[in-house]
């Protein structure tokens, strides 16, 4: 752990309570836990992606899988402590899993991309067609494209009658993501970190040096999925009730849309795009006239043409023209273009 | 026997259906080396401008073979001028730009064509073998997707045209310092995928329902496709969409369709695995 570290810990501790207790004055509370979840899952791809170099498309498979072990795991339990930890293990099993067999295949960029993307539709497709009786998991019924209704939501640890929901939900979620902002935050300082963001510069000579790239990008890769998962389980004690769009290509699209218009390679970065878009979408499902998904693929595109490095990089420069701080500049990078493979 | 005639017309219809839907993206992927994730939403296109124009009382065969590849296409051009020809070389930009655009296309279908289900009959009558019905749709998608794959080869091994767009495509500065245009070359071949995809779109309408959604359904088994075919475009997506077809339909046959998609979504995976840089890297090499 280099120094500086526990001043920065502070100041985003501080930054963030203060950001926490202002907020709900200005957006209602209940609107404010669902653009939490949503800015946790963007952390979780802001993470591998813009610090890794892993750009996957199905990390809606890996929120989609936390959201299920939850609803499935609280059903049977009956209570939410264990059911928790399962959404965050189950996707960090599967992705351990699935990152061995692609990164130890040592498969590119558009490659890996097109893998997770067909991981992701064959888990929509599969959980789509669960509507019978025959498909249960211990007593909960998977229900096919209605989903789960009906299961246990968050209640404090060890007592099942003390249900967490509402105001206390808000506080809860703003603490995980905070506390979850720390841990990433501790995790690109430590050697893994700076090592993965070796790799995402420059992975031969990363590799030349020594450093196992296969375990390390396979280890990234299981750490977004794990904090996608506890996004999924944050998510679905929220909108008690867990449904097959959550792995749907559009969830999938989202996330990346959310890194790309906060700014990649940063940590605030896809939680800022996320909390954007997510108010964004939330007022556009208010009107008729402009269909959401219109607006969001616009967004897209303009974005990836005009403004390629993200919103909060931009933002962090006028704040130092404004402020007349002149620091060194932030090395801040795009994650590294695809090489085109030889065909 | 009867049994046997209907499983291998319906192995052959899986086959050409895969042919006929990754055939535009092989162009593009292929050539370009542009992922074009909009490519589902430009079959969806096609399929919309089939329907408009046979409501219109145009003749379904002229407006499936015609008019559905010429809108596409013109599309086609048009986004390449405004959007894809600023991001050649990136290939993630471009990956996410075409998403980008085809959350859009997906937007305005439901903004113009309303969030149900349109569809127009099939031409063509069925007919009996033995005890089973087979439809005689098939077989005219059988048919047009081996004339479309010998139409390829044609263009590109016998045209001067397919000479220099191949030529482009390895070394664009020779092709340029020969007297060709790159910038003219990357709008033509991005617009004739593009109608290839209009086409497979319009012929593929009278068997789904299209919705505005539709898209994404094509997407991935055209994508698995063409990167499972590996380099060389013709002998790739023949070879690939023949062994995709074929476990597609046997898990069809002995469980269900839906295991059968699945079926096919995991051999693409393993396949990817084992040959990461697609079946034509080992087999068939330097074959166009």
């Amino acid at each position: 752990m280099r120094h500086g570290t526990g001043r920065e810990t502070a100041v985003i501790v501080i930054a963030g309570v203060v950001l926490a207790l202002v907020m709900p004055l200005l957006i209602d509370t209940h609107v404010l836990t669902l653009i939490i979840a949503h800015g946790l899952l963007a952390l979780s791809l802001g993470l591998i992606w813009g610090f890794g170099g892993v750009l996957c498309f199905g990390q809606a498979a890996f929120f989609g899988l936390g959201a299920y072990t939850f609803a499935i795991a609280g059903i049977n339990l009956g209570e939410s402590t264990v059911p928790v930890i399962l959404a965050v293990l189950v996707p960090a099993a599967f992705a351990l899993a699935l990152g061995a067999m692609m990164f130890y295949g040592r498969l590119g960029d558009v490659y890996l991309a097109v893998i997770t993307l067909v991981v992701t539709l064959i888990l929509y497709r599969w959980i789509n067609s669960t509507a019978g009786p025959d498909y249960v998991i211990g007593s909960a019924r998977l229900g096919g494209y209605n989903g789960i209704p009906g299961f246990p939501i968050l209640n404090v640890p060890g007592r099942p009658d003390l249900m967490i929901w509402g105001e206390t939900l808000y506080h809860v979620a703003a603490a995980t993501l905070l506390i979850v902002f720390v841990l990433v935050t501790w995790l690109l300082r430590s050697s893994f970190g700076r090592i993965a963001v070796g790799i995402r510069e420059n992975e031969e000579r990363v590799s030349l040096l020594g450093f196992d790239i296969r375990a390390r990008k396979t280890i990234l890769f299981a750490i977004g999925a794990a904090i996608a998962g506890l996004a999924g389980a944050l998510y679905a004690t929220w909108a008690e009730v867990v449904t097959p769009s959550l792995f749907s290509l559009q969830q999938s699209a989202e996330i990346i849309i959310w890194c790309i218009v906060g700014g990649l390679g940063t940590r605030f970065g896809p939680i800022l795009g996320a909390s954007v878009l997510a108010y964004l979408k939330f007022s556009l499902g208010q009107q008729n006239l402009v269909d959401n998904m219109f607006v969001l693929g616009l967004v897209l595109v303009l974005f990836v043409l005009f403004l390629p490095r993200g919103l909060a990089p931009e933002l962090a420069r006028g704040w130092q023209r404004i402020a007349g701080v002149q620091r060194k500049p932030a090395r801040r990078r795009r994650a590294p273009k695809a090489e085109a493979h030889d065909g | 026997m009867d049994l046997a005639v209907v499983i291998l017309v319906e192995v052959l219809y899986a086959i050409a259906s895969l042919v006929l839907i990754s055939a535009g993206l092989a162009v593009v992927f292929g050539m370009m080396k542009v992922i074009n994730l909009a490519h589902g939403e430009f079959m969806v296109l096609g399929g919309y401008a089939t329907i408009t124009a046979v409501g219109l009382g145009v003749n379904i065969f002229v407006a499936m073979l015609i008019i559905a590849p010429l809108v596409v296409g013109l599309f086609g051009l048009i986004v390449e001028r405004l959007v894809f020809r600023h991001l050649y070389g990136r290939m993630i930009d471009t990956m996410l730009a075409s998403w980008g655009l085809s959350l859009m296309m997906i937007g305005a279908f439901k903004m113009i064509f309303g969030n149900t289900t349109t569809g127009v009959s099939g031409p063509i009558p069925g007919f009996a073998v033995g005890n089973y019905q087979i439809n005689g749709y098939n077989f005219f998608i059988i048919v047009v997707s081996v004339v479309l794959l010998l139409a390829i080869l044609a263009v590109l091994r016998g045209t001067r045209a397919g000479l220099v767009a191949r030529g482009a495509m390895q070394r664009a500065d020779m092709a340029s310092a020969l007297g060709h245009s790159p910038d003219r070359i990357y709008m033509t071949t991005f617009a004739i995928g593009a109608a290839l995809s209009g086409l497979a779109g319009a012929v593929l309408a009278p068997l789904v329902g299209l919705v505005p959604t539709a898209g994404a359904a094509f997407i991935a088994k055209a994508f698995i496709t063409v990167i499972a075919g590996g380099p060389s475009l013709v002998a790739g997506l023949a070879s690939a969409a023949a062994s995709f077809g074929l476990v597609n339909q046997f898990f069809s046959f002995l469980v269900s369709p839906v295991v059968g998609d699945v079926a096919l979504l995991v051999a693409a995976v393993v396949l990817l695995r084992l040959m990461p840089r697609g079946i034509t890297s080992r087999f068939l090499r330097g074959k166009l």
